[in-house]
């Protein structure tokens, strides 16, 4: 292979890693540069996108692979061996000059740094190590580093790993048993949950060191994470949700990232060359955010999806699905209700509902009051009872469930 | 009416001290003017105006924490009118206390809405504010940025930056106020122009690169683009100036990868659909598989250029797990034959892979898949079909048919004739064969069969002709 320079490099390198759907640079312990003598960087909590792209995904870290050479020959991934693009491999060095180059001008948060795997899980995984090490030790970099672990690398690897990374993550690839057999034949579900088990208690076991000795070093402070692919395989949204939550209980996942499989040049035979169903991974997202912030049970966010095909509405967000099948609770009263039961009504976010607690201590609300906290009070209105304002019931109006139809041009090959 | 002189526009404490000396002494709302520096904010304040007068010594009330708070967000806003609306916030407070509770209090909101522009005007110049490097007189290195913040946030804004940058030296520059950092101090300069900030920086093409590859050009959003990142920052940015290339570039990326889609196809076909009938057998995508015995898939080439969608498995198909086997498929192999059209060479499946019935007695009595079930099992028919890639689909009967074109159609309508399908491909649609197996009247069957026939016979010169256009 012709030497490439670090440009072209950079290229193929972040071209090949833009499937990773996973950037938050949120929810690590805080550092800062102030008062040190060298070094750079710091960290607040909340992440920063620096930029966005226009495919409406911000763009917070220098999100690349090591290399996109790999000996494994996943079905759904252009890094698989039998892919014809070309290949590029970065030194250690390269992805640290890049890295503090780039934090410098403030275009960054940090590094998300993947790899294919080449030679050996724990040679590739040694690599990865090392970038990381080098921009802490050599450098005194305070910024944020997530780096994508190998499942079956040594874990005195994965400890150095996390020693140095603020998150680590494993991709559990497919939502299903089966998707992976079919499109990632070397890949073991088995293996990749047992990594992740290990980081759990490599996490929680630095967590407690922490708590109790101040100069114990932590471990991956921002936890870990996982992507899975959808619609590549079989599995419908009420599988996909089901096997999300699992994965945050098992493994107190921070994040599960839901990447809608995209066409990829030269695809394998297995893999149809469809546009992304966005609009599909968009309502997983939110109905992830239900199970995270609005204390949906898994089997809740279910019983919104269609019972035929298992598959949440598009044309309506989930968290109004629910609401509609479930009418028999609406409307809620907003100056009595508890905060459980106006955290489901569709439209009311956290913040407008600890407004809504907090006035009305004091007085009764009106609806043009709850109105100032919300952006649409047109579309909330069915749903509520306030001092002057009181819908018919839900469960008596005439007109019939918005249909979980999917849009058509959602599954169309290439429908413009 | 008194004025309040304050000494810059983000003085909060000059606010603070004014506002409570104003509020002990009784001064109502309407009735005080604020002014930054010298500059005369209001049109009917001149300068004889009186300056507030004291507040009585020893005399002290207090306000809530969250109050403070948000008044000292407030007041970078770049609203004029904003030391007077904390002013008469702060007067109702005092005598209320607990209305800061009230979030839903008109001029609370109003407060709270400057707030989040501020703190949003906050974020955007963490986010979008870069940095170009410069030599010193010293021969080290200095950055120096240019960003135009919408309220008067830079300042307040210095912490993150002296945090973040603590041992590089920089210079932020905007039209209001220049704050520089050498490592130990900051300092603070006029407000500079554009043209005063660097030109460029080498890095900036390395940084292009990675903005224009790390995009996925068939997820095009720009709407999320535009909501996230508007275009009032886009002129301070270097990596913006590539957007109109990239999205004109992807809508190309895609048409050709349409115009490709129907020949270009890489890896191994027959091992893919073996791959995708072994995850089908465990199918539980709707309720069907449960009464049933197996999954029924589908069978034949993988390079089979005609795809037959019938509607579901039969009694027969379901115990041996082949489609097409039973009375249905018999009559259906015949039909082929007289037609001319070579079964072998050609793949059949069905739109719903279980088999659906009702019992009675002892039989197993064939029922209609419903919409839902249609729709669940169509992820499988179109893996198959693209994988196959057939240059002709021909659905058997209603059932086959919504599932083929994602509708409901009625097929005396459409049969008969070709159908552009949305991969490219062509589709068809006549009966299924078990139609011709209920038909009570025997001259009827004999004249539907004959229909049948000449309809699949024109699909197979169709398929003749399509792959060997002369
Ligand atoms: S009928 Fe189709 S979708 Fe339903 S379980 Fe069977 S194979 Fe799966």
């Amino acid at each position: 292979m012709a030497q490439l320079d670090v440009q072209s490099k950079l290229a193929i390198l972040a071209d090949a890693a833009k499937y990773d759907a996973s950037c938050a640079s949120s929810g690590t312990a805080k550092r800062s540069s102030a008062g040190q003598k060298d070094g750079i960087g710091s960290t607040e909590g909340m992440g920063i996108c620096h930029a966005y792209a226009p495919d409406g995904r911000c763009i917070s870290l220098l999100k690349i692979l090591l290399t996109n050479s790999c000996i494994f020959d996943c079905h759904y991934c252009i890094n698989r061996k039998s892919a014809n693009v070309r290949r590029a491999r970065f030194s250690a060095k390269e992805v640290v000059d890049l890295t503090l180059s780039f934090y410098r001008r403030n275009y960054i948060e940090g590094l998300f740094l993947s790899s294919g795997i080449i030679r050996s899980s724990d040679y590739t995984m040694e690599q990865l190590v090392e970038v990381a090490r080098s921009l802490r030790e050599d450098h005194g970099f305070r910024g944020y580093i997530h780096l994508k672990t190998i499942p079956d690398a040594d874990p005195l690897l994965l400890e150095a790993a996390g020693r140095h990374a603020d998150r680590l993550s494993i991709n559990v690839e497919l939502p299903t048993v089966a998707g992976l057999t079919r499109l990632a034949p070397e890949k073991s579900a088995v293996r990749i949950e047992g990594a992740m088990a290990g980081l759990r208690h490599a996490i929680d076991d630095g967590r407690d060191a922490t708590r109790r000795y101040k100069s114990a070093p932590g471990f991956a402070p921002a936890g870990q994470s996982t992507q899975m692919i959808v619609g590549a395989d079989a599995a419908t949204d009420r599988d996909i949700v089901g096997r999300a939550s699992t994965l945050y209980d098992r493994y107190r996942l921070r994040r599960v990232y839901y990447s809608a499989f995209s066409p990829i040049p030269d695809a394998s035979a297995v893999l149809p060359l469809q546009r992304p169903p966005l609009m599909r991974e968009h309502r997983l997202y939110q109905s992830d955010w239900m199970m995270r912030f609005y204390d949906y049970k898994p089997e809740e966010v279910a019983a919104a999806a269609d019972p035929a095909t298992g598959m949440l509405p598009l044309d309506i967000d989930p968290k109004l699905a629910w609401a509609l099948r479930f009418r028999e609770r609406f409307p809620v009263d907003v100056n009595r209700a508890p905060r459980e039961a106006l955290l489901r009504v569709p439209g009311l976010g956290v913040k407008a509902v600890d407004g809504i607690i907090a006035a009305r201590r004091w007085r009764r609300l009106r609806l043009e009051d709850v109105g100032r906290l919300t952006r649409s009070i047109a579309k909330l209105r069915a749903f509520l009872i306030t001092e002057d304002w009181r819908p018919v019931a839900l469960a008596e109006r005439a007109d019939p469930l918005p249909t979980a139809k999917p849009k058509r041009e959602q599954l169309e090959l290439f429908a413009a | 009416m008194p004025l309040v002189k304050l000494a810059a526009e983000d003085d909060f404490d000059g606010w603070r001290t004014a506002a409570r000396a104003a509020a002990l002494i009784g001064v109502p709302p309407e009735g005080l003017h604020w002014q930054v520096g010298d500059q005369v904010a209001d049109l009917f304040a001149g300068a004889t105006e009186p300056p507030l007068p004291p507040a009585p010594a020893g005399a002290a009330f207090s306000v809530s924490k969250t109050f403070v708070a948000l008044a000292e967000t407030v007041v970078l806003h770049a609203d004029p009118e904003r030391f007077a609306l904390l002013y008469a916030m702060l007067v109702r407070l005092r005598d209320q206390p607990r209305l800061i509770e009230d979030q839903t209090d008109p001029l609370r909101r109003r407060l709270e809405e400057m707030a989040k522009a501020v703190r949003r005007d906050i974020h955007k110049m963490r986010a979008f504010l870069r940095f170009r490097e410069v030599t010193d007189a010293d021969d080290a290195p200095r950055y120096v940025a240019w960003f135009e913040p919408e309220h008067h946030i830079v300042r307040a804004n210095a912490g993150f930056f002296m945090r973040r940058f603590a041992t590089m030296r920089w210079s932020i520059l905007t039209p209001e106020i220049a704050i520089h950092w050498d490592g130990d101090t900051l300092t603070q300069g006029p407000g500079a122009a554009r043209a005063d900030a660097p030109e460029g920086d080498p890095i900036e093409e390395v940084w292009k690169t990675y903005y224009a590859s790390i995009f996925n050009p068939s997820r095009l959003k720009t709407g999320a683009m535009l909501k996230e990142m508007p275009k009032k920052y886009w002129k301070n940015m270097p990596e913006t100036a590539l957007v109109p290339a990239l999205i004109a570039g992807a809508q190309a990326r895609e048409t050709q990868m349409v115009a490709t889609a129907r020949t270009a196809s890489g890896g191994d076909a027959h091992a893919a659909l073996e791959a995708l009938r072994a995850e089908a057998s465990g199918c539980q995508r709707c309720p069907l598989w449960q009464p049933a015995t197996q999954t029924v898939f589908g069978e034949g080439p993988a390079d089979a250029r005609l795809l037959f969608i019938g509607e579901q498995p039969g009694d027969q198909e379901d115990l041996a797990g082949r489609p097409f086997v039973g009375p249905a498929g018999q009559l259906f192999d015949r039909a082929l034959a007289e037609a001319g059209v070579d079964r072998a060479r050609a793949y059949v499946s069905n739109a719903v892979k279980h088999f659906k019935f009702e019992p009675r007695g002892k039989r197993r009595i064939h029922a209609k898949p419903n919409g839902g079930e249609i729709e669940a099992c169509r992820w499988w028919i179109e893996q198959e079909r693209a994988i196959i890639r057939p240059t002709v689909t021909v659905a058997l009967g209603a059932t086959a048919a919504q599932s083929l074109l994602g509708r409901a159609v009625t097929i005396s309508r459409i049969r008969g004739q070709p159908m552009a399908l949305a991969d490219g491909s062509e589709g068809w649609v006549t009966v299924h064969p078990s139609f011709l197996l209920r038909l009570p009247d025997e001259d009827r069957r004999v004249e539907e069969y004959a229909r049948f026939v000449a309809d699949l016979r024109r699909i197979g010169e169709r398929v003749t002709a399509l792959a060997d256009p002369a």
